[in-house]
């Protein structure tokens, strides 16, 4: 390994000397984070309602109010007809409607069940979830007081009391921060270790290089390790930016979650190596990486739950290393988690590098045939 | 045994149906000056490639430096220098850069390393241009540099593929006093070329066609032997009867 030395310095020195793209490093993860932690909101509040009263009664509008007091439904327009009930969420001017019927409030003093009817935009699965959820809801609330005040009781028979753990106030940041800085190191570092080598090739530095007793494993281990690195300090960034922009909690050890970072980048880059094996052009190296960035924001677990998917696709996802560091993150940052639950992750991640590098240098042939 | 560096038996290459050398044997003394010289296609880097251990010989073998090329083309590399003829270092690093970090893949270290980078840029008289980055050098300056890096190990055999493509006359004569002062040192220099002035300056030449050697010896004789007044002349001769062979 005495060429690692001169291999690292000299990937060093071109790293450093190449400033947009160093820029780029350090200015993706702020603006991504930025983005994405503001704008993903899982929890989907003041969905816009369109409302159908027939009834127009006290009674009806106490209905109303119940609907509008859980935060979740926006009333922004009564109307008269079914017809324009409808024409609104078709227009997507809303995304729910609330429709009471002429009988609501005669049903409800006879004793017979009265109906509500509650019309969702389902083209949008998240916010007619949260729609359904919150209609449920108010319905339940509704019927527990009727039918306590039938039973002259206040006292309910049943209560089931939540506790949220490790996110306690159910923050979407909490859940979306920490698996923004394993999907921004996966994207940045696969990109840039997928053109390490091809850039040699097309460049026709390879050439002078393999007439050289440099090792294989020499070559591969220096193009990388100045980009360690880097990760490090995109990891820190999106770390400090996630405690005092978002409010993020940092729970666990963090000379812990380093060092299990550290294996996750070099595994990272060990797959961007390897993609830059089988590629022949910068170009291919580019779609090569942008191909692979979906299937982590997707089948990981960053975004939809792993357990909500086809045991096929659980099995790929399980092939990305991202799927293990995100566990990693979650377990460290908010459950404050140690050594003992995160071992496997650990181990199948230094798997994942050791592998990876080995692939690649088998791949890469010192020759030009 | 001493005075051969490079000895080449019955050295074959194919690719796929083409045979690109065919049955080529020839020993280069120490100190040489050979030149491989011949048309497009006619087997010139295919030798070089093969016998720098970054393409493996279908037959044949050739021992270059005491190593056997089949045996140990990794050992091969550590003995020999090479430049291709397109620029290979690395444009976004300065002049000193580029020798510290081929001085460095030669297994030089430390003060050893320093006071070789010195030795070969007053050698080359790269004083002036050490802390300008590669990919702003003129042709000859870039030229100059690549034999810099390639000369750093002190390599017993130096291979130099079509070193002054691209390079002034002026550069191209002050190469020449280089190589020369080189061979006169004791480095056994190989170097592919199409320019007749070039082929001149050579000891002795090897002229290829489509992977057959054609002629042998000083450029006097393989002019002689190939039926021309001098080696453009024999250059030229060559290249018709190729032509004529495609066509029959």
């Amino acid at each position: 390994m005495k060429r690692f030395g001169p291999m690292f310095r000299k990937e060093f020195i071109q790293m450093r000397r190449d400033r947009l793209t160093l820029g780029i490093m350090v200015a993706v993860p702020i603006i991504q984070l930025l983005l994405f932690g503001f704008a993903i909101q899982t929890d989907v509040r003041h969905i816009p309602t369109v409302v159908l009263d027939e009834s127009r009664t006290p009674t009806s509008r106490d209905a109303i109010a119940a609907f509008q007091n859980t935060g979740n439904f926006r009333i922004v327009a009564q109307v008269d007809g079914r017809e324009a009930l409808d024409a609104w969420i078709a227009r997507g001017d809303a995304q729910a409607g609330i429709a009471i019927p002429h009988d609501f409030p005669r049903d409800l003093t006879r004793g017979t069940t009265a109906t509500i009817q509650v019309i969702v935009d389902a083209s949008d699965p998240l916010s007619s979830q949260a729609a359904l959820a919150a209609a449920a809801g108010v319905a339940q609330v509704r019927n527990l007081e009727i039918l306590a005040a039938a039973a002259h009781t206040s006292q309910l028979p049943l209560e089931t009391r939540i506790r949220p753990r490790y996110n306690p106030g159910l923050r979407s940041p909490n859940y979306i921060v920490p698996g923004l800085v394993g999907v921004i190191l996966t994207i940045t570092l696969v990109l840039v270790t997928a053109m390490a080598i091809v850039r040699e090739r097309e460049r026709g530095t390879l050439e002078q290089l393999i007439v050289t007793p440099i090792t294989k494993t020499e070559l591969m281990l220096g193009k990388i390790a100045p980009y360690v690195g880097v990760g490090l300090v995109q990891m820190t960034t999106v770390l400090l930016l996630g405690r005092f922009v978002f409010d993020v909690p940092l729970t666990g050890n963090v000379l812990l979650l380093y060092a299990i970072a550290f294996i996750f980048i070099v595994a990272s880059l060990a797959l961007g190596l390897f993609v830059s094996t089988l590629v022949r052009t910068q170009q291919q190296a580019m779609q090569a990486s942008f191909f692979f960035v979906l299937p982590n924001i997707l089948l990981s677990g960053f975004m939809f739950p792993r357990q909500a998917m086809p045991a096929v696709f659980q099995w790929i996802g399980a092939f990305l290393p991202l799927t293990h560091f995100l566990k990693v993150l979650r377990g460290i940052l908010l459950k404050g988690v140690g050594v003992t639950e995160l071992w496997q992750e650990m181990a199948i991640l230094a798997l994942f590098a050791t592998v990876l590098i080995g692939l690649s240098v088998r791949r890469f042939q010192k020759t030009l045939d | 045994m001493n005075d051969v560096a490079v000895d080449i038996r019955h050295l074959t290459r194919r690719f796929g149906p083409i045979v690109a050398v065919r049955d080529l044997s020839l020993t280069i003394a120490k100190g040489e000056v050979f030149g491989l010289l011949g048309p497009n296609g006619s087997g010139k880097t295919t030798t070089i490639r093969m016998l720098c251990g970054l393409l493996a010989p279908s037959e044949g073998t050739a021992v270059v430096a005491g190593v056997d090329v089949r045996e140990s083309p990794d050992l091969i590399k550590e003995r020999i220098g090479y430049m291709s003829q397109r620029f290979g270092l690395y444009e976004d690093l300065t002049v000193a850069e580029n020798m510290d970090f081929y001085g460095g893949i030669y297994g030089l270290k430390g003060a050893g390393r320093h006071g070789r980078v010195a030795e070969v840029v007053s050698f080359l008289g790269l004083e002036r241009r050490l802390n300008q980055l590669a990919g702003t050098l003129s042709g000859g300056w870039k030229q100059r540099l690549a034999l810099a890096c390639a000369l750093m190990h002190s390599p017993a055999v130096l291979f130099l593929d079509e070193p002054t493509a691209g390079v002034d006359p002026a550069a191209r004569r002050g190469f020449w006093s280089t190589i020369k002062t080189l061979a006169a040192q004791g480095t056994t220099v190989i170097v592919t070329t199409h320019y007749m002035d070039e082929a001149g300056r050579c000891g002795r030449i090897a002229l290829l066609s489509q992977g057959h050697l054609i002629a042998l010896g000083t450029p006097d004789e393989v002019a002689k032997q190939v039926g021309g007044k001098d080696l453009e002349d024999a250059f030229i001769i060559l290249q018709e009867r190729d032509e004529q062979e495609q066509e029959a």
